[in-house]
């Protein structure tokens, strides 16, 4: 339930003291809200996203293909660029932000279009399994990856 | 000036499914297209079927999407349409018969989200009174009459029906803004919900159709950031 903050007059009651004076049944229309602030969260969650996943991409793009060109990127620049936990963490936000920011949008267009509820549950499964995977197999390569153990150097 | 005229038909008694019927018919450059449906019922079909009431841009009734966009039939001239005009019901409506749309879903929804005054104050003996600037807070959401151009423009509403729409959207603004009005957080807390103002993509197809020029996506807009900080002054 949203909490509303009133700085009105004192002949003005707020709102949150006249809903509670108010009998509980809905006077008309559709049922009373139940199910928290879920949307709300996601689509505050798209807003920061997007600004940070527009500073960290063209951070991105700069270091890769503007500063060094991909004649100069190969194992030993990886290996050198994620020695630093700020790099790591740095590609390592970025997945995540970017993964979540595009499957949430994805969530938002099965939503809108996909009403069969047997292919809704189906588009939902592959949409939570595709984000759970590829979270773990991109956290896992962030975080253990060991220049040293690598076969073959 | 000869213009001519497509018109989606439909009599679900007779016909299978709408068809476009064309018709050329004389009128002035500053006429408006309703002037031009006008001479088609009147003198060259009278089963043409349209809603019309006040036609002069008031009361919403003729609502209709015009060259492929939503249009109010009274208020747009012929000379800003040019020659060939396609005319098509609102989409998104089940179709009665012509023009005529079953606007019942488009009602419930305005209906859901509390458009009216809620004060449980005693009621002063003259009017309840409000400062020029807490007027001006929702004075553009007061303009809308409800004739349905924003929600049917929706392309959200042309798949989920259970979109409130932008319409209803902001005449929940118009009372949730009115420092008379006591009832913000029920109206926020209806708007918060799967099918209330996070079905808005800011499309901005609603503001481009509003043929009052109410900022209807901004409206929508102020409202989540209502939800998220729970202000509404």
């Amino acid at each position: 339930m949203v909490q509303i903050r009133t700085d009105r007059g004192s002949d003005r009651a707020s709102a949150a003291t006249g809903a509670q004076r108010r009998p509980a049944v809905p006077r008309v229309g559709r049922e009373r809200p139940n199910s928290g602030n879920f949307e709300l969260y996601s689509w505050y969650f798209f807003r920061i996203s997007g600004l940070l996943l527009i500073l960290l991409a063209i951070t991105h793009v700069v270091i890769m293909h503007v500063v060094n060109t991909v004649d100069e990127i190969d194992f030993d620049f990886v290996a050198d660029r994620w020695s630093s936990p700020f790099w790591r963490s740095f590609d390592w936000l970025m997945l995540v932000l970017a993964l979540l920011h595009g499957l949430n949008g994805a969530r938002i267009a099965i939503d809108d279009y996909v009403r069969p509820r047997g292919w809704r549950i189906f588009a939902y499964s592959v949409l939570w399994s595709v984000a759970i995977i590829f979270l773990i197999i991109g956290s896992i390569a962030i975080v253990t990856f060991n220049p040293a153990a690598a076969v073959g150097r | 000036m000869q213009v001519h005229l497509r018109i989606q038909r439909y009599n679900p008694e007779v016909d299978a499914k709408p068809y476009f019927a064309e018709y050329d018919v004389e009128v002035e450059p500053t006429d408006r297209v309703l002037d031009a449906l006008n001479l088609v019922k009147w003198y060259h079909d009278g089963t043409l079927t349209y809603r019309r009431s006040c036609a002069h841009g008031v009361c919403g009734s003729d609502a209709m999407r015009i060259n492929g966009r939503n249009r109010l039939a009274c208020k747009l001239l012929i000379r800003d349409v040019g020659t060939n005009i396609t005319i098509e019901p609102l989409i998104g409506f089940r179709i009665i018969r012509d023009l005529v749309v079953d606007m019942e879903p488009f009602f419930e929804a305005y209906k859901s989200v509390l458009p009216f005054l809620i004060n449980d104050d005693p009621a002063p003996v003259g009017e309840r009174l409000q400062s020029p600037e807490d007027r001006q807070r929702f004075d553009d959401t007061t303009k809308c009459i409800l004739c349905a151009c924003c929600t049917s423009s929706c392309p959200i509403t042309w798949t989920n029906d259970e979109f409130v729409g932008p319409a209803a959207i902001v005449n929940a603004h118009r009372f949730i803004y009115d420092s008379r009005d006591q009832a913000a957080a029920e109206r926020l807390a209806i708007l918060n919900q799967k099918s209330g103002v996070w079905r808005c993509r800011t499309v901005f197809n609603c503001t481009e159709a509003c043929p009052r020029g109410i900022q209807v996506t901004r409206a929508i807009e102020e409202v989540k950031r209502s939800l998220l900080t729970g202000d509404v002054s």
